[in-house]
Parts: C-alpha cells; sequence; structure tokens
C-alpha cells in the first residue's frame, strides 16, 4: 500500500477523534452503591501468583486472595466476579474502571499512592533475591555483574532499579510465569520474588533452587481501591478489622501461608 | 470526574522511549535482511530446488507459519535452555524474527519465482548462462520485482508483530511503553505516545522500502 499524505492526514484526523471521543471518562457515582446495585463486586486477582492466586488443575482459581475477595463480597451481600490480572496491569485495570477493588498481593508505596487509594493491610508479604546456593550474593552491592530476574512494576522491580549497582543487569519480565522461567532455564542468575513465591517454587523441587540471599522490602498486602471512594474504602476496612477481630482472616492465612497473621497486619 | 492529560513523564522518560526504538529498529533491520535472505534460499530450493530440500523446507514453512509467534519465541528462549541452547534475549528476538519472516518470505517470493513464464529459462539457457547465473539474472529479480510491494507489507507486519519481544525482556519499544506505565500509571498518554511513535515508525519503513525497490529494481521507474 502507497501512502500518501492525503491518507496520513486522514489517518492522523481519525486518531484526532477518537482520542477527544475517550478524553472524556464520565462523572462517577459512588462506587459502593454501584456495586450493590449491580448486585456483584468485581475483583483483581493474580493467576500466576500461587498462594495469593493461581488456577488449580480444574481450572477454578483459588488462594488467599481469592478468598478475601469472597469473605468482602459475602459481607457486603453481592456476588464476586473476578478478574484474573498480572502484576503489570492489575493498576490500569483499576483505573479504567473494569473492576472495583484490587485484591491481588499489592504492596503499598508513594507512587502508587498518588494514583489510587489502599484499605488497611490484610496478608504479610515479604520479598527478597534469591538464587541457587552456589550464587554468591549477601546484599544488593553483591547484584553486580549478575543478571536479576524480576515481574515489571511489581514492588521489588521498583525497590531494585533503586538500590541495585549500575552494572547490575534488571531484566523484567511481564508477570510472574515469565520471571520464573526466565530464572529456571538460566536465563538469569537470581531472582527477586516474594517469599511465598520462592517458597511455592521450592516446594516443586526444581533443578535450580531459590535460597534466599537477602530481603528487599518487607511489603504487607492492601486492597486498592480507586480515589475519592471514601464510602467504599470505610466499609472495606470495616470488614477487615471485623474479620481479624472473629479470627477470620487468621484462618485464611493459616490456610494459604501455613503461619498464624503476624502482630503488625 | 474530568481526566487530566499528563505529559509531563515525557522529558524524564525520553532516553527509555529512544533506547526503545532503537531495538525496535535494530530488530526490524536484522531481521529484514537475514530474514528475506533466507527466504529467498528457501523459495529457490521449493521451486526450483532438489525435491528432498523441498521437502524440508515445506516442513519449516508450515510450521512456522501455522504457529504463534509468540510461542516461537518461547520456545526458542525459554524452551531451548533445556537442550542446553542459552541465548540472550537480543539473540532469542532476532532468531524468532529472522525464521519467521524467512517462512512467510519463502512463500511470497516462490510465488514470484513460479509466476516467471518457462521461456525466460530457456530464454537464459540459449544465452549460455548457467543455472545459477538464469536464477539470479533472469528469474530472481524480475520476481522480487512483482512481489516486492507484498514483501514491504510482510516486514512492516513482522515490525510490528515484534511488539510481542518485550515479553522475554528484549528492551524493545513496547517494552519502553510497558515500563513507563508501571511507573506512571499514565496508561491513555503512554500508549498513544507508542501508538503514534509505531505508527511513524511503520510509514518511514515503508516509504524506505517503496524508494529501496525503485533503487533496486530501476527498469520499474522508467515506466
Amino acid at each position: 500500500m502507497i501512502l500518501t499524505r492525503r491518507h496520513t492526514l486522514a489517518l492522523v484526523a481519525g486518531l484526532a477523534v477518537a482520542v477527544s471521543a475517550f478524553a472524556h471518562t464520565p462523572a462517577r457515582a459512588d462506587a459502593l452503591a454501584d456495586i450493590t446495585a449491580r448486585g456483584s463486586l468485581r475483583v483483581a486477582v493474580p493467576q500466576d501468583f500461587p498462594p495469593f492466586g493461581s488456577v488449580g488443575p480444574d481450572m477454578v482459581p483459588q488462594g488467599y486472595d481469592i478468598d478475601m475477595a469472597n469473605l468482602i463480597g459475602e459481607k457486603l451481600g453481592v456476588s464476586v466476579e473476578i478478574v484474573p490480572v498480572t502484576s503489570a496491569n492489575r493498576i490500569p485495570y483499576l483505573q479504567t474502571n473494569k473492576v472495583d477493588l484490587v485484591i491481588s498481593s499489592l504492596g503499598k508505596n508513594a507512587e502508587r499512592e498518588k494514583v489510587i487509594d489502599f484499605s488497611t493491610a490484610y496478608a504479610p508479604f515479604f520479598n527478597g533475591v534469591f538464587a541457587p546456593d552456589d550464587v554468591a550474593v549477601s546484599d544488593a552491592a553483591g547484584l553486580s555483574g549478575k543478571s536479576i530476574g524480576v515481574t515489571r512494576g511489581a514492588v521489588e522491580d521498583l525497590e531494585l532499579t533503586k538500590i541495585a549497582p549500575a552494572d547490575a543487569d534488571i531484566k523484567r519480565y511481564e508477570d510472574n510465569n515469565g520471571t520464573i522461567s526466565a530464572f529456571l532455564s538460566g536465563q538469569v542468575d537470581v531472582v527477586a520474588t516474594g517469599n511465598v513465591v520462592a517458597a511455592a517454587i521450592l516446594a516443586r523441587n526444581p533443578p535450580k533452587r531459590p535460597e534466599l540471599k537477602f530481603l528487599i522490602k518487607n511489603s504487607p498486602c492492601y486492597i486498592g481501591l480507586n480515589k475519592n471512594e471514601p464510602a467504599l474504602l470505610a466499609r472495606v476496612d470495616e470488614i477487615i478489622a471485623a474479620a481479624k477481630a472473629d479470627g477470620s482472616l487468621n484462618a485464611i492465612a493459616q490456610k494459604w501461608l501455613g503461619a498464624d497473621l503476624p502482630a503488625d497486619i | 470526574m474530568t481526566y487530566v492529560f499528563d505529559f509531563s513523564w515525557l522529558s524524564d522518560y525520553l532516553p527509555v522511549l529512544l533506547k526503545g526504538i532503537g531495538i525496535t529498529l535494530q530488530l526490524i533491520a536484522v531481521g529484514a535482511v537475514l530474514g528475506i535472505s533466507l527466504g529467498i534460499g528457501c523459495a529457490w530450493a521449493r521451486a526450483l530446488g532438489p525435491k528432498w530440500l523441498g521437502a524440508i523446507v515445506a516442513v519449516y514453512v508450515e510450521l512456522i507459519r501455522n504457529t504463534p509467534f509468540l510461542i516461537q519465541l518461547f520456545f526458542i528462549f525459554f524452551g531451548l535452555p533445556a537442550l542446553g541452547v542459552q541465548m540472550s534475549e537480543m539473540t532469542a528476538a532476532s532468531l524468532a524474527m529472522i525464521v519467521n519472516l524467512g517462512a512467510y518470505s519463502c512463500e511470497i517470493v516462490r510465488a514470484g519465482i513460479e509466476a516467471t513464464p518457462r521461456g525466460q529459462f530457456e530464454a537464459g539457457a540459449s544465452l549460455a548462462m548457467s543455472p545459477f547465473q538464469t536464477f539470479r539474472h533472469v528469474v530472481l529479480i524480475p520476481a522480487l520485482q512483482r512481489i516486492w510491494p507484498a514483501l514491504s507489507s510482510q516486514v512492516v507486519i513482522v515490525m510490528l508483530g515484534s511488539a510481542v519481544v518485550s515479553q522475554i525482556a528484549a528492551e524493545d519499544l513496547t517494552f519502553a511503553a510497558n515500563y513507563i506505565q508501571s511507573r506512571n500509571f499514565r496508561a491513555f498518554e503512554t500508549y498513544i505516545v507508542s501508538t503514534l511513535i509505531y505508527l511513524a515508525l511503520a510509514i518511514l519503513l515503508r516509504q524506505l522500502l517503496r524508494g529501496l525497490g525503485w533503487t533496486l529494481f530501476p527498469r520499474r521507474a522508467a515506466r
């Protein structure tokens, strides 16, 4: 096809029209009222992040975050619509109003707090740097000259980008599966991920064993929701507090993490 | 609530975008040159070469044309290390593009070769040209001239398809867009900018290939 100047102009004009048509998002009503009226709660959950969220052999999503989503749906008295997402696209799903809540082992940091709101913490989470025994690394400086696999947009990506030496080669993969595959197939020397993810890999007894080298950050999980939704935020916080008090949250922690909730949650 | 556009991140992330553009251009340059060369060789084998070689090439072409590019890429990058074949993400991405474009361009070039009138082969032979000389001067050049627009389109398709190499952490333009978006949370602005860059790259690539066609096949321009 030959593009003449007229075609190009038409294309650009078309794009401009498309842009202006989508530029104005409609005024948002109260999200909690929307959820009640709709009778369903749409929740973004991880699909490749056991034990927080993964798809079982029967193709049904399961995990800590799915149980948490069902708990909140039950307390709100609405059905729960599970929307599987990846680390990289979970916040865009919320921003574009495809989901009401993000319960996707989401850590809190200053950058994210600028664009979305967070509930109180509902699950413990640590991330660190993992590698087989024969790789000698004990701190961030030790990553010099090594290749590190990490999931793009995850807390460990953002933290490592700040603390890793300039000659550390950070490879950012689209989702957790890509990061794990890259580590197991030897495409990277070390992997930065959550403690529970490394434990899940170890449980499968792989040829390359991700042993903890050092911790990057204590980063508990929070439920993410859109800004300016005080009613929904208050209701979610209330449900989390009640679940902590009556032991149902601790039961979820026992079921998926095999440990009691730590005192700081 | 009205969405307020914010492009202030552009200045901070310009180096990331430029690097991404550079990687995408590098991938398509290597992929196009080697992929089309591979395609021409395969087209010769299928159209005029020995039968056994044609059969091998046919298996390769059908295998590549009937499987998704992303799976081919994952197989090379994540699968082959199990057989001891380890390569960097850039090598894997280039190889996947060469292999992919090679298969498609094989079929395009073969169509051009098979459209060559029988008499043209005989004319070459009657001028005492060797089979190779006949292929090179009498068959291939007019064939390429015939299919050049189709081949150009395929190169642009592969350039746009190269967006998936970001999945294996090759830092191309799509990787740059995703990287920026996961830090500034400005999905609309980030992707509109990367869309416009891809659009500009595709138009430029088309014009470049058109100009290259005129240079390589000057007889066409004279018509």
